[in-house]
């Protein structure tokens, strides 16, 4: 692809968001990230239907599937180029990036027809149930049953931190088939619909006193036999694959909210003369240039070569997560005491949700240690 | 879109050459003596030639290339003259050289026939204020008076493009090692891997011709030359803590402690682990910044984007070589093992060229000093 069809790309993507994202929609600029999930729920999921109008979900799915096919260099684009326009977070991410791509991979043909339309027309919110109080990074751990009941399937336990379930139609679940199986045997991957007597969800609430992270209840809840991706007891192997997505090219979306995010620590800097003091000034060209790091790293996840170990893949969560926890407390320094206050100012008050949120960045997706272990058993190939 | 992240066949193919090449000869734990014959063999393999044009006798590669080699030699601590020689002098001459001057001298340093060194203000910065060499006219040609107390040369450098005050300003010369009135004096420096020598200019009397610089390029040129020198480092120091990371891997898989490989311990693991993560930020940061370097014009630009770089490899080194040395135990104190080699490499590192500090202050000029 020449530099002007990338070049046209960003200026329609962005001459687009500069036509839509106002009105009704403008006042989602920049907000509903994570830490921010509880912002505008309804008008979120109408922007996601804009969305999908003007072709935006799914733009990266094959055209067979209803997409548009986008290479790498559109999908990158496209996410810098939305996240500069202050495009909200997304509602539909996790079936547009995780569940879509799965089923692509690895679901039925009844499957495909069945869920990606409604995801791609920004219709169907979907959650992921992974996570289990006794199962946190240990995801082989899990205890939520599942078994075959005539026509159904049918769930029987508890999931955790199930982002967004409170909003959502569907959730996908893995949930052990096989009775006194262990480990990654015997597990089940099942797509459910959330409204229906046998699940309940209770929120959770966090550190920053929102609740955007659920329990999930599920007692004897159903769904369609023909709602199993993969077949019965290799769960193990469709939720990996499912997971093998989540560093994609949304990644760099990820990184222009951390952007967003660094500039307005630097204007408070500048705004309350902190920006003359030695120290905080170091810390400002750490984080910034700890930032240019990220983009080079994921670029190079993104470009590279699959297949053997990839070491800049294994050391994205652990790399992110931390330099974003170190900006939520930069920003916090910077704000002083001002900083205990909470804001309406909506630039100080997404300081401050980044802050408290950032303190779960290094435990979801697997905590600072897991990946830590994962770093040295699969890259360096220490024992375990 | 910065895809030039991922690495032609070719260029793997090099940086596998280079690899095997300095595997072999290696010279850190060899004789001095040794060492003009690993700079003829690295000079026949066309190495510097990697970044001088075609129309010089150079291949006409560019600075990805460049820190392959490097990072290689970087990780076996290769003894030779071709951080100087190549990536400061040759790109002093590229970068705020006039046409007579690279004619002149970019061939035979492209074949590495001749080694040549760069001096700039003490620690190899760009900082004209700072600069004790001094030239003043002399009929048609130039009298230099003043010395550098460290020169990255280990002797063996036929010449030194000397940055030197000339009462209306600053200039680019050309000195040869052996012009009447210089000096030199090997300094026992901690890092045997990397030698200097103090450098004395008194009256050395030389002819118009050397100065060389070309007209209105000498500041930007030496500013984008620290940075490009810089960003070179920063590959040499990602090579030097990829060895260090493997070397304490290794080692800790053998060293058995408590009936079990010490490698199976989770502190030991997540030590090693934390060090993969400082090495290939500062690895992706080095391709990354190579691969965009030859694309940013501006100098201030291209320096802020070599701080990223820089810092964190600077870091990455020193950290890497700290811990090998703590989790190769007793032996990593040792003159025997050679996380020694490569601590004292790191902390040279982290002094030349601007340390992080002062990279940090030029990211922060940029984001903080606008309004």
């Amino acid at each position: 692809m020449d530099v002007m069809t990338e070049t046209q790309f960003r200026a329609e993507v962005a001459g687009w968001l500069a036509r839509e994202l106002k009105g009704e929609f403008a006042c989602l600029r920049h907000r509903g990230g994570p830490g921010d999930e509880e912002a505008f729920p309804a008008l979120r999921k109408a922007w996601e239907r804009k969305l999908a109008e003007g072709g935006w979900v799914g733009a990266a799915w094959p055209q067979e599937h209803g997409g548009r096919g986008l290479p790498l260099e559109l999908q990158l684009a496209f996410h810098e180029e939305y996240v500069r326009a202050g495009g909200p977070g997304r509602m539909g991410h996790i079936g547009e990036t995780l569940l879509a791509p799965t089923l692509i991979e690895l679901g039925t043909p009844e499957q495909q027809r069945r869920f990606l339309p409604g995801i791609r027309e920004g219709r169907e919110f979907w959650c992921q149930g992974y996570s289990e109080p006794g199962a946190g990074s240990d995801l082989a751990a899990i205890t939520t049953r599942c078994w075959q009941d005539g026509d159904v399937w049918r769930v029987q336990g508890q999931k955790v931190w199930t982002s967004l379930a409170h909003e959502s139609d569907w959730i996908f679940v893995i949930a052990r088939s096989t009775p006194g199986s262990v480990g990654r045997e015997g597990l089940t991957f099942l797509l459910m619909p959330l409204d229906q007597p046998g699940i309940e969800i209770q929120p959770i609430r966090q550190m920053t006193g929102e609740a955007e992270f659920n329990a999930v209840f599920f007692d004897g809840a159903a769904t369609d036999a023909g709602c199993i991706v993969g077949k019965p007891g290799e769960g193990w192997r469709v939720a990996m694959a499912l997971l093998g997505f989540e560093r994609g090219a949304s990644t760099l979306g990820q990184q222009m909210h951390f952007v967003h995010e660094m500039q307005l620590v630097v204007d408070v800097a500048i705004a309350t003369g902190q920006a003359h003091d030695p120290a905080i000034r170091e810390r400002i060209a750490d984080a910034w240039i700890g930032l240019r790091a990220l983009r080079h790293n994921a670029l190079r996840m993104l470009v590279g070569n699959s297949g053997s170990v990839r070491p800049e893949s294994l050391i994205y969560k652990y790399a992110w997560s931390n330099w974003h926890r170190d900006l939520g407390q930069l920003a916090m320094d910077v704000l002083g005491a001002a900083g205990d206050v909470r804001s309406d100012d909506d630039a100080v008050r997404r300081l401050q949700q980044v802050f408290f949120f950032s303190r779960a960045d290094t435990i979801y997706a697997g905590t600072n240690e897991i990946q830590l272990n994962i770093i040295a058993e699969r890259a360096l190939a220490m024992p375990r | 879109m910065e895809n030039a992240l991922l690495l032609s066949d070719e260029q793997v193919a090099l940086q596998d050459t280079t690899a095997a090449f300095v595997a072999e000869f290696a010279n850190a734990r060899k004789p001095p003596e040794e060492d003009a014959g690993l700079w003829r063999r690295i000079a026949e393999l066309g190495w510097p030639a990697v970044q001088v044009p075609e129309e010089f006798g150079g291949l006409g590669m560019g600075a990805v290339e460049l820190a392959l080699l490097m990072e290689e030699m970087g990780r076996r601590l290769i003894r030779a003259p071709f951080f100087t020689s190549v990536v400061l002098a040759q790109t002093a001459l590229l970068q705020a050289g006039d046409a007579a001057a690279r004619e002149r001298f970019l061939p035979e340093l492209a074949s590495g026939e001749t080694a040549a060194t760069l001096i700039l203000a003490p620690g190899l910065v760009w900082a004209p204020g700072a600069l004790t060499v001094e030239c003043h006219r002399d009929g048609a040609g130039w009298v230099m008076n003043g010395e550098s107390a460290q020169v990255l040369d280990g002797g063996d450098a036929a010449m030194a493009f000397v940055a030197a005050r000339t009462g209306d300003g600053v200039g680019l010369f050309h000195v040869p090692a052996t012009a009447a009135g210089v000096e030199r004096t090997p300094l026992d420096v901690w890092d045997l891997t990397r030698p200097q020598c103090h450098w004395r200019f008194g009256e050395v009397r030389l002819p118009a011709e050397a100065r060389v610089d070309a007209s209105g390029a000498l500041d930007t040129g030496l500013a984008r030359t620290v940075a490009l020198a810089a960003l070179q480092l920063a590959a040499e120091q990602v090579g030097g803590a990829a060895a260090c990371l493997d070397m304490t891997v290794a080692y800790t898989k053998e060293r058995v402690q408590f009936g079990r490989p010490v490698a199976g311990f989770q502190a030991v693991k997540h030590r090693c682990a934390e060090m993969m993560v400082r090495l290939e930020t500062a690895r992706s940061a080095v391709r990354g910044v190579a691969a965009a370097a030859a694309g940013l014009r501006d100098a201030d630009e291209l320096a802020c984007e070599v701080a990223v770089a820089r810092v964190l490899a600077s870091e990455a080194y020193r950290y890497c070589a700290q811990e090998a040395v703590q989790l190769h135990g007793g032996v990593g104190f040792t003159w025997e093992y050679d996380p020694q080699l490569h601590f004292k490499r790191a902390q040279w590192g982290s002094q030349w060229l601007g340390a992080a500090s002062r990279w940090r202050e030029r990211v922060a000029s940029q984001l903080l000093d606008l309004a």
